[in-house]
């Protein structure tokens, strides 16, 4: 009777809110809401919270590789350090992180009232506090957490694998499930909910990208769940999926992850081509160059995430055609991705630009992004790959790739759409500061990492040989001015709730989008008639 | 290629030179001394500058609009947008360099994928951690462990020259020829890698990887395991000493007969003492990285000896577990890694060090005949 009664209420509150009554009072208001906003603001506040701890695990790391020798930690508690760190901020911060801003900004950006599913969010939300705490504890269990990598290879982590391993693979389930569930609510949403006149080829590109992403998720979300059941199956109940002697291989475990593994990457990356279409516009204050071919660039990036997931796999011994299929097709992925970079130079070129704190990070992800797609070519080189696979080159590439590329686009909405959430604007000078000290703490802890891939330092090592010595103290030193300026964001976004200059409702004066046109903040409900697009 | 990469290694050096002097700023990758590693490093310095080159193109226009667009200079957006030539010619013009890359790309990778005609064939087999080098051919085979003392990793003592870098047996090459290397794991997935060799494989339980290579330049070379492959994946380094023809056979030869004599060894009989000074060296080698030099082990994953049931009590199910492994977990098969003499040594050591006062020994004879047994 009591579970009904919450239901009850929940139920009451839906109709209540229909009447545009503000938000419920206390706890409740967070734990039973259905409010795309409520449901963006939790997503966005877990995925900082997540990415302090995964930036916490970081700085062990750094700290550790900060002179040779073992200094601070043991190589078994180090390697649960790059197990966690990776897992953390893959599924912990920069995922919720999207989900979060898709939250508050689908429904502003198509005229939509909320998500198209709303009590499927609010599960979809509440699940993943559940999944990391769990994934959190294994670090206090008997064997340690997970200590394989983020890319949990088999036999490492099924026969050799930490007792918690079924705890991991049961963490992994409850995200795939949350990522499935957003993820159909982001279809179901743009599809149905877009205000009338708001054609396909109309959309903002931010719900463009995020359209694409979900449909990525739903389609390898479940390969990842498949892989994790299968270690399952190995570990407890006597398969041999990965194991040869039982007729397994393990290669077909790489083959299952990494055809999940590659999408992911670009729906962490998609999102943010999205919503860095937005803001270089804005601060251009000169419409995006090509709006088409930008969507069509995403399609093709998307469709060619599914055929080249062996170029994580160059040295395994797969037959020459094989290599040199996925060679091939890698290389192509230049194509898309060149035309995505030369059409946000373009949008620049000739445009009357201002700096602020969203049009910085933006134009950083730019020009960053854009060199770790150069190293991602060279990676797509075969034969160099020999060279580079598993070394630090790898290492600064995909860096290079997240955190200016997922990371930055992250910050640059969050700036670009902060005023909108909170009705202030934040303090620019401290802002500006955070992206300088930002920017250069990043270059300083991965650019050298190319160096020591390219002499030989492989990765996930807890110590290395004299002659990286050099190059790991600049990295540490620069990675510790990254992790620290990050305290500065938390500083600056709570001023921003508390107060600050009152935002007005377009405070970008080359935005556009149905966002600008409710006033900031935006109000607990919005678009209860949808307005006309035309 | 040859002359292409030839004009690329001058370019780098000199680029390099600065790096070359602080020898520990190295920052491009090795050329290395075989044909494959030099073709690799050609390919790595051709994209490299097509890189740098597509960047100075597009950071340059993204510079000059950054300095003379800015609204506090007094810009005015232009409003243009979409042109079809603009957007065909930046999709076409990637397209053919990335064709052009592809071509030489392919033809290096087909090389290196052609293992026949091997004039030396050697497995390589993968353990956490260490290597297992077998000449197949001449019926001998050893390991290779890191040989870096415990005191230099734990700061008690200087760091040597090849901290990290060195081991007790190097593998040993003739210059000159063509050398196979076949490489599978006993654990893990490892991946063996010489980076002046150009060669880098994964070494995969149950599986047999093939490479090659031909190393003209007599020297040693250094590379390390570049597969997590466990808590001491930093610590497996592979180091290859590639020596003139004469001095390899030389090398062989004795290596074959070391080989008999251990053999041997199994039918001498062996005192106490003998065994305990043998099993401290073996169990340091083999067991010591998981179980601890002091027998303390890392509980859960890996128990202690000290005081165990294991080695205090039957002495069967100790033979059986060391020489047999124990499936499902980390303990591995060893009857087949170590030598007879060596098992017997182990065994009695480890049953009568630390205070595991049994005074029982296992002679090399009876694990022989256990063994056989089996």
């Amino acid at each position: 009777m009591a579970v009904t009664g919450v239901f009850m209420s929940a139920v009451a509150d839906t109709h209540a809110q229909d009447h545009h009554h503000g938000p419920a009072k206390g706890f409740s208001r967070w734990l039973l809401t259905t409010n795309h906003k409520d449901i963006g603001t939790m997503y966005l506040i877990f995925s900082f919270a997540m990415f302090l701890l995964g930036g916490t695990m970081a700085m062990v790391i750094r700290a550790e590789l900060f002179q040779p020798g073992l200094q601070i930690v043991q190589p078994e508690f180090f390697n649960q350090m790059t197990t966690m760190h990776g897992l953390i901020m893959v599924f912990g911060a920069v995922m919720p992180a999207f989900v979060g801003l898709a939250n508050w900004m689908l429904p502003l950006m198509i005229g939509a009232p909320d998500m198209a599913l709303p009590r499927m969010n609010n599960w979809s939300f509440w699940l993943l506090p559940c999944a990391f705490l769990i994934l959190v504890s294994t670090l206090f269990m008997e064997g340690g957490a997970p200590n394989f990598g983020w890319t949990f290879y088999a036999p490492l982590s099924t026969t050799y694998g930490p007792p918690s391993t079924t705890f991991f693979i049961f963490a992994v389930h409850i995200m795939g499930i949350s990522s499935i569930m957003g993820a159909i609510n982001v279809i179901a949403t743009i599809l149905n909910l877009r205000a009338p006149g708001m054609t396909l080829m109309k959309m903002p590109l931010f719900v463009w990208t995020w359209l694409i992403t979900a449909f990525l998720l739903i389609a390898v979300m479940p390969v990842l769940a498949g892989v994790v059941t299968m270690m399952l199956m190995d570990i407890n109940f006597g398969t041999s999926f990965f194991d040869a002697s039982g007729g397994g291989d393990p290669v077909l475990f790489q083959h299952v992850f990494w055809f999940f593994g590659h999408p992911e990457v670009y729906i962490m990356i998609l999102p943010a081509f999205g919503a860095v279409s937005h803001i270089i516009p804005a601060f251009s204050r000169k419409p995006l160059f090509g709006y088409a071919s930008m969507v069509y660039a995403v399609g093709a990036i998307a469709l060619l995430s599914f055929v080249v997931w062996a170029h994580h796999m160059f040295t395994v011994g797969i037959p020459i055609v094989g290599q040199l299929f996925f060679m091939y097709a890698t290389m192509l992925i230049a194509v898309p991705t060149g035309v995505k970079v030369f059409n946000w130079v373009a949008t620049m070129f000739r445009g009357s630009l201002t700096f602020e704190a969203p049009m910085l990070f933006a134009v950083a992800f730019v020009i960053l992004f854009t060199i770790g797609g150069f190293s991602g070519l060279m990676l797509a080189i075969a034969p160099a790959d020999f060279q580079y696979h598993d070394t630090y080159f790898v290492v600064a590439h995909f860096h290079y790739v997240l955190v200016p590329g997922a990371i930055f686009g992250i910050f640059a909405s969050a700036y670009f759409w902060l005023p909108k959430w909170t009705g202030h604007m934040y303090d620019e000078t401290l802002a500006k500061t955070h992206f300088w000290l930002s920017f250069i703490g990043m270059n300083l802890a991965f650019f050298p990492m190319h160096f020591l891939g390219l002499a030989g330092m492989p990765r996930r090592i807890p110590d290395y040989a004299l002659q990286f010595a050099d190059f790991n103290m600049v990295s540490s030193v620069g990675a510790f001015m990254f992790g620290a300026t990050q305290l500065l964001f938390l500083l600056i976004v709570v001023k921003c709730i508390k107060g600050g200059k009152e935002a007005p409702a377009k405070p970008w004066d080359g935005a556009e989008g149905l966002e600008w046109t409710v006033p900031s903040p935006a109000p607990y409900h919005t678009f209860a008639t949808p307005p006309e697009v035309k | 290629m040859r002359v292409h990469a030839k004009r690329a290694v001058a370019l780098a050096a000199g680029l390099l030179s600065p790096a070359v002097v602080v020898a520990d700023w190295t920052m491009n990758m090795t050329p290395g001394v075989t044909g494959t590693s030099n073709q690799i490093f050609s390919l790595h310095m051709t994209i490299l500058w097509i890189c740098v080159a597509i960047g100075v193109v597009v950071f340059g226009v993204m510079f000059w609009s950054i300095f003379a667009h800015r609204k506090s200079q007094g810009a005015k957006p232009a409003n243009f947008h979409e042109n079809t030539v603009v957007e065909i010619l930046w999709t076409i013009i990637p397209f053919a360099i990335l064709v052009a890359m592809a071509i030489p790309a392919t033809a290096t990778l087909v090389e290196m994928y052609d293992t026949t005609e091997s004039e030396v064939d050697i497995k390589i087999t993968g353990y956490q951690w260490r290597w297992q080098y077998e000449f197949i051919n001449e019926d001998f085979g050893y390991f290779s462990s890191l040989s870096t003392p415990r005191d230099q990793i734990e700061n008690r003592q200087a760091k040597g020259e090849n901290y990290l870098l060195e081991v007790d047996n190097p593998l040993v090459i003739p210059v000159g020829k063509k050398v196979r290397f076949l490489l599978t794991a006993n654990d893990v997935i490892h991946s063996w890698w010489v980076p002046e060799f150009g060669v880098k494989k994964d070494a995969i339980p149950g599986f047999i990887n093939e490479t090659w290579t031909r190393v003209d330049e007599p020297g040693i070379y250094r590379g390390q395991c570049t597969e997590l492959c466990g808590k001491d994946h930093g610590f497996m380094p592979v180091v290859v000493e590639a020596v003139p023809e004469e001095e390899y056979n030389a090398w062989v030869a004795e290596k074959k007969e070391a080989a008999e004599r251990e053999r041997e060894l199994t039918q001498k009989d062996w005192t106490m003492a003998e065994l305990m000074e043998r099993g401290e060296k073996a169990y340091q080698t083999a067991c010591a990285a998981c179980h601890q030099a002091d027998g303390s082990g890392a509980p859960p994953a890996f128990p202690a000896l000290k005081g165990s049931k294991i080695a205090l009590e039957d002495m069967a199910a100790h033979i059986d577990i060391v020489v047999n492994g124990k499936a499902g977990t980390a303990m591995q098969a060893f009857g087949n890694q170590l030598s007879e003499v060596d098992l017997a040594a182990v065994i009695t050591y480890e049953r009568n060090a630390w205070g595991n006062n049994t005074g029982e020994m296992v002679t090399p004879k009876e694990i022989f005949d256990y063994k056989n047994q089996q």
